[in-house]
């Protein structure tokens, strides 16, 4: 698959995004050869780390494609996490096993929510639209605490992971690992070509000038509506893969400081980078992971490592490696 | 004489107590350059805004091209072909000059639900656009950060980028504002060339450039259309004189 | 009986809304003034309360923990905003809220560091910790009149300065226009500095006086915060009058809903709806406030921006 290709009159600018093949490529590699190397290194738990880690470089991918690229700050976004994960759960406990159904119904599910959510928000900006995104969070959280059937404030342990098919458990952790790391390479890819795509190139001119975008003939509502609706079902499968996970599903998920850590890890990685939330959730976890064996107070670490990173690096650390266009 | 492309019947704005946009009527013909003058405050933006789509009025209607448009929204006029260009000058700083236009173009050819395919790739509306900018004169400056443009330049692509969405009809807002002489020129050639292609209907404080450029002249005060003639009429009209005061109407040189 | 449950209620919501004013005074002008979003709010809050359970602990007496602590917070304020907080000011709001949720984390853990993660006690003094009678049958506990009381003179206290003094009318044009109040000379770095120590010292009161009635426990700050953040919505970013009609409003709906909801639930649909969806509905009923009020008055009550 080729490059996007440079303008004809040769400028690189903020609306094209390069996959990064040279680092990209071998990185995939890595990830793909992972579960061979963790036997060595002690075992499984490292594949959950790293699964663990995929999938919150999903859903902060997802949040970066509204806020990031669309400019549209929402502060509930893991209220979609949630509604993924719930959906997936849900049905988990009802008996129904097949991933080829939870993830797709996770997503759909959760695309739903978006859509009418999205429809009442968007109509809002600024200060107001983060406030109103967060209010539909905390009611979805207070939703999950009251359904008592399904867990309410304790939340729900899950059975089973579910299965593929095909002899394919998810119990297994490799099978597990392989199947996250090919959903989220799936998805990365996806948002890469819709970025410099029409629809990216023009969520990110109504990120620059909104008004503008109305006076040349965009119906600038219902194009962020859709990126809305597509960062929704992508969080939602973060969701449910995070619910296989942990074989647990709780209102928790859905908190406002939930959404606030999806955040940070897209600000920390790189607002508007196409990598910026995979970096985000790398760093940010593998951090956690490092710092709190070597002491309990590992989140005051965190809070100086990232406290350093605005002070120093002001568009996250995608910006130390890449540089943009024309200033 | 030709035919009718946009007709305003009886537009009224109130704010609060505060009219804006006193039942104003006129009429604009296809092909002809209309300027819309007055003194400061008459209501020329917020009679822009309702004629664009960004305000709605209170009361009256808007008929383009036979069509009533009063409840489109901005981006359907647009596509109807009526667009407009901004007094305080609106485009994408961030982007390159090329990218400006480009992405006007996008808007009226095919959806932007495109997903897939790189919109780099899409060569023929690069070059078009690429065209649109040599005719506004900013054919040396398409890589260019458009933040990175004098002045004059962004004046130029805003008015390249109202161009680029094929509208039939466009509403500049002051084109020529905060323009220097020489820029002014420069503008003027353009808008003249323009003539008979397109249908311009223009704001502007500029007398000289008005005088120069318009088929038509309507006079917008307090509100209302106090006059719609011809420029020797309209020089000629002792209303006009009054409502002025001799302020910027002066006898051009 | 109905009746003395409202009146109940009422006074319950007088003192939590007063209290959440308190907080959301120092937040509105904060980015009402400087466009600032401070996440670590909630932690000033906090550490005031952990400040005051200290000092009490440390004198013997609550008012000149209080009083102590209060300072103390001020003085933390300050500092904060010395060091860190001015290097965000000049920001975009998404490095704010990265740079403030970082301070909150460090506030946490610090707190944590110092005091361990099971709450603190802190006690109301003596000779408020019982009830009064101010109605024939009906009894309401000294110390939430106390709080109320605190509550109003502070308020008080602050209309005056915002309205009656020379920095007060500074802060007023900071929030309604800060390049012109730049422009015309209005003192903004240390004016700024003293917004802090004084939003700090709020904060320090409000957590202060709640310490006794919620628990003083590490992340306190965090569920206050949000509220703080809807008052100002729907009060009017900037206005302090917005703040405190907002606080007044969130604070009875939230207060009275969480009792009255279930019970209402509990007549008309059942004990089972009382149970599951009566806390439930009480929860978002703030959320829902602030989505009413921003449907007919899209920027807040009281918008301080013209």
């Amino acid at each position: 698959m080729a490059e996007p290709v440079q303008t004809p009159a040769g400028a690189r600018s903020l609306l094209d995004h390069a996959l990064g093949w040279r680092w990209a490529l071998p990185l995939f590699v890595f990830l793909l050869a992972l579960p061979l190397i963790t036997p060595l290194i002690g075992g499984d738990f490292y594949l959950g780390l790293a699964a663990r880690i995929l999938i919150f470089a999903l859903a902060a991918t997802s949040l970066n494609l509204i806020l990031g690229f669309g400019g549209l700050v929402s502060f509930g976004h893991a209220a979609f996490v949630g509604v993924g994960a719930y959906t997936a759960g849900v049905l988990l406990q009802e008996g129904v096993h097949s991933a080829w159904i939870l993830w797709p119904a996770a997503m759909v599910v959760t695309a739903l929510f978006a859509a009418v959510i999205g429809a009442i928000c968007l109509r809002t900006r600024g200060v107001y639209f983060i406030m109103i995104t967060l209010a539909f969070a905390q009611m979805l959280y207070y939703l999950a605490i009251s359904t008592k059937a399904y867990g309410g404030d304790d939340g729900l342990s899950l059975a089973a992971r579910g299965t593929l098919g095909g002899g394919l458990e998810l119990a297994n952790e490799r099978t597990f690992y392989w199947t996250t790391l090919a959903l989220v390479t799936l998805a990365l890819l996806l948002v890469w070509r819709l970025l410099n795509a029409r629809f990216g190139h023009a969520l990110q001119a109504m990120r620059e000038n909104e008004t503008r975008m109305e006076a040349v003939g965009f119906a600038v509502y219902g194009h962020r509506l859709m990126a809305f609706v597509i960062a929704g079902a992508l969080a939602g499968l973060a969701g449910a893969l995070l619910a296989s996970l942990g074989g647990f599903v709780s209102p928790s998920m859905m908190q406002w400081s939930q959404s606030g850590l999806l955040m940070v890890m897209v600000i920390l990685g790189g607002v508007g980078h196409l990598w910026g939330g995979v970096i985000g959730a790398v760093v940010f976890l593998l951090l956690e992971e490092v710092l709190s064996h070597y002491t309990i107070y590992w989140q005051f670490v965190l809070g100086a490592a990232l406290l350093a990173v605005v002070l120093v690096a002001p568009n996250g650390l995608m910006s130390l490696f890449r540089r943009r266009g024309t200033p | 004489m030709n035919a009718v492309l946009l007709q305003v019947d009886g537009l009224m704005k109130r704010y609060g107590g505060l009219v804006a946009t006193d039942g104003v009527s006129f009429t604009v013909r296809a092909g002809e350059i209309h300027a819309l003058i007055g003194p400061n405050g008459a209501g020329k933006t917020t009679l822009i805004q309702q004629l664009s789509g960004a305000l709605a009025p209170d009361a009256g209607a808007i008929t383009f091209d036979g069509a009533d448009i009063t409840p489109l929204s901005m981006h359907e006029r647009v596509h109807r072909g009526l667009a407009r260009s901004y007094q305080i000058t609106s485009i994408f700083t961030r982007l390159s000059v090329l990218d400006n236009v480009a992405l006007a173009l996008q808007a009226r050819s095919g959806g932007s639900l495109r997903f897939w395919r790189a919109a780099r790739a899409e060569v023929q509306r690069y070059e078009q656009a690429a065209a649109v900018l040599a005719r506004v004169g900013l054919g040396a400056r398409l890589a260019q950060n458009a933040g990175a443009l004098s002045h004059g330049e962004q004046r130029q692509l805003e008015v390249g980028i109202a161009l680029a969405t094929g509208a039939r009809l466009l509403l500049l807002d002051e084109p020529m504002a905060g323009m220097g002489p020489d820029e002014s020129e420069r503008m003027v050639s353009l808008l003249q060339g323009l003539r008979g292609e397109l249908t311009l209907l223009l704001v502007e404080h500029d007398m000289d450039a008005v005088f120069r450029l318009a088929d038509t002249i309507s006079v917008l005060v307090a509100g209302r259309i106090i006059a719609s003639r011809s420029p020797a009429a309209i020089r000629a009209d002792a209303e006009v004189r009054r409502a002025y005061l001799g302020d910027e109407f002066e006898e051009p040189v | 009986m109905t009746g003395i449950l409202f009146l109940e209620q009422a006074l319950n919501g007088l003192q939590f809304g007063l209290m959440l004013f308190l907080l959301a005074a120092g937040l509105t002008l904060v980015f009402g003034i400087m466009d600032m979003i401070n996440l670590a709010h909630g932690s000033l809050y906090m550490v005031g309360a952990y400040l005051v359970a200290a000092a009490t602990t440390a004198s013997g007496s609550f008012w000149i923990g209080l009083v102590a602590g209060v300072v103390g917070a001020a003085l933390f304020g300050v500092l904060l905003e010395l060091t860190v907080l001015r290097r965000l000011y000049t920001r975009d709001h998404l490095s704010q809220v990265l740079g403030t949720f970082a301070i909150l984390l460090m506030c946490n853990e610090a707190v944590r560091f110092i005091w361990g993660s099971q709450p603190v006690l802190l006690s109301p003094p003596d000779s408020l910790s019982g009830p009064v009678e101010l109605l024939p049958g009906f009894h309401y506990p000294a110390y939430r009149l106390l709080i109320i009381g605190v509550g109003l003179v502070v308020a008080l206290g602050l209309w005056g300065l915002i309205t009656r003094t020379r920095i007060g009318m500074q802060l007023r044009a900071g929030a309604s226009n800060r390049e012109m109040a730049l422009a015309m000379g209005v003192p903004v770095r240390a004016l700024f500095t003293a917004l802090f120590g004084l939003g700090a010292a709020l904060c320090a009161v409000a957590g202060g006086l709640l310490g006794p009635l919620l628990a003083v426990q590490v992340g306190m700050g965090e569920s206050i915060l949000i509220l703080a953040f809807v008052v100002i919505v729907i009060g009017g970013i900037g206005s302090v009058r917005g703040a405190l009609l907002g606080a007044l409003l969130v604070g009875v709906v939230d207060t009275a809903g969480r009792t009255l909801i279930p019970l209402l639930f509990g007549a008309v649909l059942g004990p089972e709806a009382a149970d599951n969806a009566g806390p439930a509905v009480a929860s978002i009923l703030i959320y829902v406030l602030m989505a009413a009020v921003l449907f007919f008055k899209p920027r807040g009550l009281f918008p301080a921006h013209g």
